[in-house]
């Protein structure tokens, strides 16, 4: 039986710039103390088992799966939220536009993750090919948009053409098909 | 596709214009449910049943109420006595149903059945509590499969007479008797689908808060509708309608699941009521994939008479569904949808269907994206099957069949009237897109090489319902007094992007620039009533309510703008927000002077003008509505290893005049995405037992961007006769892909004579259909 007079435990950590000290159980994750804690609520919890990558944040500018870090191994790390990547006059950042003019989003709600693996993705490799893309992008699950906004979202934020080509448009008649 | 702000455009629709709900959601300040924190909320985590089938008791609350921080634990003696009524607008209360409750009581029935909720100060708590409720289950024989539901003596249900949920017969139809009779050839073959499901990516929740002195429920749920939140929570409590405020906020993606409320909804809002608290449940993946509501496992047995020529004559279906035992809705059956839309795109003389929903002890049907699909997946599957065995190939037994548009208005064996539909002119945009002739003939080299390329084609029709509960939409729009515009819909848009394109709409319909209109839906308090998003109907209805609603605006500012400006109202028009005289636009009149008019400066107003600027408007739909499609995929598969490689995958699709074209291929793709996964990777399994094996994202396996290609699309454009000319089309990408798909493996693996009827077409599957083929 779970012992609730566990005595709390004081992390001092960094987030999105601001220090914060934290009172939490052993037990609470980051992704939990983020969002209800800090009321940081950008990101998302998806699985809670480390796969479809939409809690991911940067820890001393390593993106991780918030949902399996516990706050208290946070000690002294610098977080980066998705709120921390958002430039506070309210425009959008380069990876971020991104999605937008690429139509990278629908629901929205894996977005975060992605934006916070891409921002990593891109620091670590800014001239990605394709391939490398798609492989970097395979740590974060979206439903809704098939990965091609999201794809195309990607190569902009790299400088890369975008692939993206216009669709063939028919304006049929009964005559002229007859 | 070239996306645009709406900033400097004069007209709307038409353009991909970039979307509203994008710079919120992109920057993390979107509002989903469990965003949310009511005044002293507590936390709700259920004790679920580790048990397909079997009876119940001795549930021991006592050691989780005694943990610090529990708040109540309620069982299902506690909580369903509370529970007055389960059904959906949708159906009414007398359409055929399981023995519905909130929590599992005396038996329990599937694995995953909520027998008690605990409710506690916080998550981690309540889920504590959860692990010390103790419960007795004396294991009956689990009923998993259809086979099992129809042969076994046992019942899922004891109330019911047997584990059928509903039936179909077929009716006496000697005409097509003789069609058969008489054919050339009778083609028959079964085809099945396995369960795979919705799983959207933020679970399903819901926070429920009951004030005893304002006698107020306040809701707020990740739905598909608000308004059915409200309507079903109002019957389930017999608390009246008005007393309830349901809103939605940013919804995480559904699909279907979210369509309507589950039994976990049903039992936060009791607990709520008899707690007199604010609750939050919070699904998690576990229960979300165990006991969210599953879908598509069926199957369908096809029979098509054909002439010599390979034209279709008739066809004889039965569709058989595995519905769980609590179904969604009803009885769970998609039999009436999916024999409806058998024809699709083909000339068929005669079709009769049949069918039978089987109640088994595992998790209940709910919607996901195209429900009835099976009639494309099983017909468009047939035409392969057929065009194979009589030697023609299946784009030329496609063009020997289709409806033409010449042929419209067009009546189907089923009485469904096509006025404008395509189906020919995308097959032929499919297969130029996808350069048909020169994929044969690259074909037909690489297994001279011994390499195993693959062509799927599918066609389909997709209906969008516009009757009984799905007949009607509504818009309010109200100019403020600063002359800013806000428009209030019925929609319940959970990615569909209809903040944006509803306004495209409005803008262009009013004459006022886009950035000067708000958008809110959701809200019981404040948006018209609505069935919620979902059915493919939002392009067709929502913009035919906000159309309706702009026009009726758009005279009511012409009214004032032209008695402002001493002229005729038919002699005005409003354009960019400014009133002026047709001809004459220095004489203008911005929105902003003529609403500070009609609020500020009423004595200004003739007695015939309306003081303010506030309309409310519906649309009412035609009964159905039809778009189409047709898909076209190349494949490679490596017979060494089973892997199937996509290469190509085209879309040619008429959905008639598209509002935002990056929108509609944003549609698509998510849903041949879906049937992707489907067909290659997704697959809920249970054992004999009725022991879900994929409680994970690391066994339930969802696509990545490794697994999807980039997409290709076609436009063909005949306008339907709705306001605007608009189709909607957001199931269908989930509908045609499938079919596409398996036709694509089967014609790479016809030299291996490989039966593929069974999916998912995994490495190992795709290898014993090369084994048992025996070439």
């Amino acid at each position: 039986m779970p012992d609730h007079e566990i005595p709390e435990i004081t992390v001092r950590l960094t987030v999105n710039g601001q220090p914060e000290r934290l009172r939490v159980e052993p037990r609470r994750t980051l992704a939990d103390a983020l969002r209800e804690d800090l009321a940081l609520t950008g990101t998302h919890l998806g699985c809670e088992h480390g796969v479809c990558g939409a809690c991911t944040v940067l820890v001393d500018g390593q993106a991780v799966r918030s949902c399996l870090l516990f706050a208290v191994q946070l000690e002294g790390a610098e977080v980066t939220t998705v709120e921390g990547l958002s430039p506070a006059d309210g425009s959008l950042n380069p990876v971020q536009q991104a999605f937008r003019d690429n139509h990278g989003l629908q629901c929205g709600f894996c977005t975060p993750g992605f934006i916070v693996s891409v921002t990593a993705f891109l620091a670590d490799n800014p001239h990605p090919t394709d391939e490398q893309i798609r492989e970097a992008l395979g740590g974060n699950l979206c439903r809704c948009t098939g990965y091609q906004g999201i794809v195309r979202a990607v190569k902009q934020a790299a400088g890369q053409p975008t692939g993206a080509r216009e669709a063939v448009e028919l304006r049929p008649t009964a005559q002229a098909a007859s | 596709m070239t996306a645009v702000e709406a900033g400097g455009a004069a007209r709307f629709v038409g353009q991909s214009v970039k979307r509203r709900e994008d710079p919120r959601l992109i920057t993390g300040r979107g509002r989903y449910v469990d965003d949310v924190t009511m005044p002293r909320q507590l936390y709700a985590a259920f004790v679920r049943s580790p048990i397909a089938r079997g009876s119940l008791s001795a549930v021991d609350t006592d050691a989780a109420r005694a943990l610090p921080g529990v708040v109540a634990v309620l069982t299902g003696a506690d909580v369903n006595p509370n529970g007055h009524a389960y059904w959906m607008s949708m159906l009414g209360p007398d359409a055929p149903a399981p023995p519905m409750r909130a929590l599992a009581e005396n038996d329990v029935r599937y694995v995953g059945e909520p027998i008690a909720i605990v409710i506690a100060e916080s998550r981690y708590i309540a889920e504590d509590g959860a692990d010390l409720v103790d419960f007795d289950v004396e294991p009956e024989q689990a009923i998993v499969t259809m086979d099992q539901a129809l042969a076994s003596a046992e019942r899922v249900h004891p109330e019911h007479d047997s584990n059928l949920s509903n039936e179909i017969a077929a009716e006496p139809d000697p005409e097509l008797d003789a069609l058969f009779a008489n054919a050339a050839h009778v083609v028959d073959e079964t085809f099945h689908q396995h369960r795979y499901i919705c799983v959207p990516m933020e679970c399903r929740g819901i926070i429920a808060s009951w004030d005893p002195w304002r006698q107020q429920m306040e809701i707020v749920s990740a739905t598909q509708t608000a308004h059915e939140v409200r309507a079903s929570a109002a019957r389930l409590l017999d608390i009246p309608e008005d007393h309830i405020h349901s809103v939605m906020g940013d919804v995480g993606g559904s699909f279907g699941q979210k369509m309507f409320p589950m039994r976990e909804e049903f039992t936060v809002l009791i607990a709520a009521k008899m707690l007199g608290r604010a609750i939050k449940w919070t699904e998690d993946r576990a229960e979300n994939l165990i006991a969210g509501g599953h879908a598509r496992e069926e199957s369908m047995d096809v029979s098509f008479a054909l002439d010599a020529d390979g034209r279709i004559l008739a066809a004889r279906t039965h569709h058989r569904e595995n519905v769980g035992a609590y179904p969604n809705l009803g009885d769970g059956m998609n039999a009436s949808s999916s024999l409806v839309m058998f024809p699709g795109p083909y000339h068929m003389q005669r079709v009769a269907s049949s069918a039978q929903g089987l109640y088994t002890n595992t998790m209940g049907r709910c919607a996901y994206r195209g429900p009835w699909m099976l009639e494309t997946v099983a017909r468009e599957q047939m035409v392969d099957v057929v065009a194979q065995r009589l030697g023609i190939d299946p784009l030329e037994f496609r063009r020997r069949n289709v409806i033409t548009l010449d042929e419209l208005p067009f009546t189907t064996a089923t009485e469904q009237v096509y006025e404008t539909v395509s189906p020919a002119e995308t097959l032929e945009q499919a297969a130029e897109l996808i350069r048909y002739d020169e994929f044969r003939a690259l074909q037909a080299t690489a297994r001279d090489e011994g390499r195993y390329l693959g062509l799927g084609l599918a066609l389909y029709i997709e209906p969008q319902y516009g009757f009984g509960i799905l007949g009607t939409e509504g818009a309010t729009i109200r100019v403020e007094p600063s002359g800013k515009v806000n428009v209030y819909m019925s929609s319940g848009s959970h990615g569909q992007s209809l903040e944006t394109t509803a306004l495209q709409v409005v803008a262009d319909e009013l004459g006022v620039p886009m950035d000067d209109i708000s958008f809110t839906q959701g809200d019981t308090a404040a948006t018209p009533y609505g069935p919620g998003t979902g059915g493919s109907r939002s392009a067709a209805l929502i913009s035919g309510a906000a159309m309706a609603a702009a026009q009726q605006m758009k005279e009511r500012i012409i009214a004032v703008g032209a008695h402002l400006l001493e002229a005729a109202p038919g002699d005005v028009d409003l354009d960019g927000g400014v009133v002026s005289v047709k001809g004459d636009p220095s004489t203008g009149v911005p929105l902003a002077q003529i609403a500070a008019v009609a609020y500020l400066d009423t004595d200004q107003l003739p007695p015939d003008i309306a003081p303010g600027l506030e309309v409310s408007a519906r649309y009412k739909s035609p009964f159905i509505m039809f778009s189409n499609a047709c898909h076209a995929v190349t494949v490679e598969v490596d017979v060494a290893t089973g892997e199937v490689k996509l290469l190509r995958y085209v879309v040619s699709e008429d959905c008639g005049n598209m509002i935002n074209p990056m929108v509609v291929e944003g549609q698509i793709a998510g849903g041949v995405a879906q049937g992707i996964g489907g067909v290659f990777y997704e697959h809920f399994e249970y054992d004999e037992d009725g022991n879900p094996l994929t409680t994970t994202f690391l066994d339930y396996h969802l696509p990545t961007a490794v697994e999807i290609p980039d997409f290709e699309y076609g436009h063909v454009i005949t306008p339907s006769p709705t306001p605007g000319g608009y189709k909607g089309m957001g199931e269908g990408g989930a509908m045609c892909s499938p079919p596409a798909l398996i036709n694509a493996v089967r014609d790479a693996l016809s030299p291996f004579h490989a039966t593929i009827t069974r999916q998912p077409l995994t490495p190992d599957a795709i290898l014993q259909a090369i084994d048992a083929g025996g070439a």
